[in-house]
């Protein structure tokens, strides 16, 4: 075999591939599917059946229950301000970065990654130190009735740092690889800042912004630790969905916590299936879409 | 409109890209910037278009100096390497782009846009690809679109960098001749960077080549071939064979070769070299008349509309040598035997001890 040209050893090689035994094939399959149904299928099932457990009727009284309302509101609007400010973010740090030359890149992009790096308890604490009463600037929010800490910009402060690299770090590549010429051939025929940003670039990213705000969303909903901390856990006044859920849970008011976190369940769901959809669409850019957007 | 180019310099760190270069090219004119990679040609394109600035120096249009004018209203038609179409638009839109983004006030109707974008399309031969994207064009077919896109905007002058790159031969040459019919109707002052030196000579009215950042020789087509500046110029248009040595006395002794060398008459001798083209070779069975060097022939390469000789001089040194197909049948020679070789036509470069750049030829000389 060892006199055998590169080409024939790696075509043996590709055959047996190939020809893997069936065992082998079914064996591995099998080992796949059985951890997603115990880690995945499993508890989703358990969650909802948890949450139906004492009927439908049971399932939106738990909902509708004004703690738990309060904090779906609490939690769309964090949500609400995180994801917007994070998109603005995003993409300019993925310009800068991308488009570019500066002395730091590098450094900047592990910045990026820091909340990704940190866990969120500390991410919560880091807001405290700088905001809580204790802190340099304690006294002058107290003086100017500013509440950060147990409130609600305290929540939106945390969740804004922890979801911050999800747009940044899903367009840098993009940007990356695209280039700079379409931008340059816009600029000499004639187009200002926003024309180009408007017609030339965004048109080439928007699956990648999607995907990024997608992520950032559910996270931003999600988001448990660092909200957490500077949260005070008031109920109806500083309590997001997933800290909710936690206090009904500890209450042993199983039912009313899981239907609550069924919601997040089903955030889940439509996140991976936004998210394939996209990716779907960023593998085949159908040109005859694109022509529909311009009619409409 | 034409363009003035005053002691430019770029520098990309410790890097000098453009070195103090100036150059002129009359209004209506198509000018190739030819020089090897690395050599700033594109850096200087650049600088023209707006799309980079010069650390010193300046450009004009028509006498107008355009430092203070941003690349968006210098009105220059610009076509990339790669095209750089975009990709999401239709090649009617990417043609129409120019237009659409001008401000309301001066921005033509729709029904006007529509109309002299078709006629672009028209001129480019592309008029039947108008709803297709770019991805759907063959490379030939991308890069018309760009010139089309580019000359939409009614540019004052066009340059395009390295227009033929990325096609391959045939469609290469297809659309090298029809750029030149192109720029012939039109009569757009042009620019366009190449490193093939068969382009350059073949399409531009005059060449300009450029080496390490500087203008290495400025002229026409046949001048910068048949009269290189510089051994730089001499190998960079084409093959040459390469004979070192010195000159003393009114005579040069080039390794075989001894020549009379009337131009420098010193006694004190001076490093030279002799450079000649491969069709400027003469290769006979016999001694003609002196001034040549028995060489040993190598390899025939018969096909093509010249026969190509590879022999090998009395010292080790590899020559080039171009015969026409009925001196190749009359000659009769076989691999391994001598021929006598001789130039008709030398060029002697003399080094000059305060010459500025003597490692100025690409290829180290063979000796």
């Amino acid at each position: 075999m060892s006199g055998n040209p590169v080409g024939s050893l790696a075509a043996v090689r590709g055959k047996r591939a190939l020809t893997e035994p069936p065992l082998v094939q079914v064996a591995l399959l099998a080992v796949t599917v059985l951890f997603l149904a115990v880690f995945l299928v499993l508890p989703l099932v358990a969650v909802f059946t948890q949450a139906f457990e004492k009927g439908v009727g049971a399932y939106f009284t738990a909902l509708r229950e004004p703690d738990a309302w309060k904090a779906i509101r609490l939690t769309l609007l964090t949500a609400a301000i995180a994801v917007p400010l994070n998109l603005v973010f995003g993409l300019a740090a993925s310009w800068a970065i991308a488009k570019f030359e500066f002395p730091g890149k590098g450094t900047l992009l592990t910045l990026i990654d820091l909340p990704f790096a940190v866990s969120p308890v500390i991410s919560g604490m880091i807001f405290v130190l700088l905001f809580g009463r204790q802190s340099a600037l304690g006294p002058w929010l107290a003086d100017h009735d500013l509440k950060v800490i147990f409130a609600v910009p305290g929540i939106v402060l945390a969740t804004v740092f922890v979801t911050f690299p999800f747009v940044a770090r899903e367009l840098i590549p993009v940007m990356q690889a695209l280039g700079n010429e379409e931008e340059e051939a816009a600029r000499v025929l004639g187009a200002g800042g926003w024309q180009i940003f408007f017609r030339v670039t965004l048109p080439n990213i928007k699956w990648g912004v999607l995907y990024g705000v997608i992520l950032c969303n559910a996270r931003a909903m999600g988001e448990f630790g660092a909200v957490s901390v500077v949260s005070g856990h008031i109920r109806g006044l500083t309590n997001t969905i997933p800290l909710h859920i936690e206090i009904l849970y500890n209450e042993y008011n199983f039912q009313a916590a899981f239907a609550v976190a069924s919601l997040l369940a089903f955030l889940a769901v439509a996140t991976l299936v936004a998210k394939s959809v996209v990716e779907w669409r960023v593998r085949q850019p159908a040109p005859r879409d694109e022509r529909l957007e311009e009619a409409a | 409109m034409s363009i003035e180019v005053r002691n430019v310099t770029k520098r990309f760190g410790t890097f000098t890209a453009v070195n103090d270069v100036s150059v002129t090219v009359p209004a209506g004119e198509l000018v190739a910037l030819l020089g090897p990679s690395g050599s700033g040609k594109t850096s200087l394109l650049r600088i023209i278009a707006g799309l980079e600035s010069p650390d010193a120096g300046s450009v004009f249009f028509e006498g107008e100096d355009q430092a203070r004018r941003d690349v968006r209203v210098r009105r220059v038609g610009f076509v990339f390497q790669h095209y750089a179409l975009f990709r999401h638009m239709t090649v009617f839109e990417n043609v129409a782009f120019g237009l659409r983004v001008r401000p309301r006030g001066s921005r033509p109707p729709a029904a006007e846009i529509r109309a002299k974008v078709m006629d672009l399309l028209k001129l480019v031969q592309l008029d039947w690809l108008a709803d297709r994207r770019p991805s759907e064009l063959s490379g030939g077919q991308r890069q018309r679109v760009a010139l089309a896109r580019a000359l939409a905007v009614e540019p004052k002058v066009l340059l395009l960098d390295e227009p033929f790159g990325s096609l391959d031969a045939r469609i290469r040459q297809e659309l090298r001749r029809w750029l030149r019919r192109l720029h012939d109707e039109i009569r757009l002052t042009s620019v366009f960077v190449t490193h093939d030196q068969e382009e350059a000579l073949d399409v531009a009215d005059r060449v300009v080549v450029m080496n390490r950042g500087r203008i290495a020789q400025m002229g026409t087509s046949q001048e910068v071939f048949e009269h290189p500046a510089t051994p730089f110029v001499m190998t960079f248009l084409g093959q040459s064979a390469v004979f070192s040595g010195r000159v003393q006395g009114g005579k040069a002794f080039l390794g075989p070769l001894s020549v009379d060398y009337p131009d420098h008459v010193h006694e004190d001798s001076r490093p030279a070299a002799g450079y000649a083209r491969p069709h400027d070779l003469e290769v006979t069975r016999m001694e003609n008349g002196g001034g040549g060097l028995w060489a040993t022939l190598r390899h025939v390469s018969p096909a093509g509309a010249v026969v190509k000789l590879e022999l090998t001089d009395p010292e080790g040194g590899s020559l080039q040598a171009e015969v026409t197909r009925e001196q190749h049948d009359a000659l009769h020679a076989r691999e391994g035997e001598s021929l006598y070789v001789k130039p008709r036509k030398l060029r002697i470069f003399v080094q000059e001890d305060d010459t500025s750049d003597p490692p100025d030829t690409p290829r180290a000389p063979r000796a």
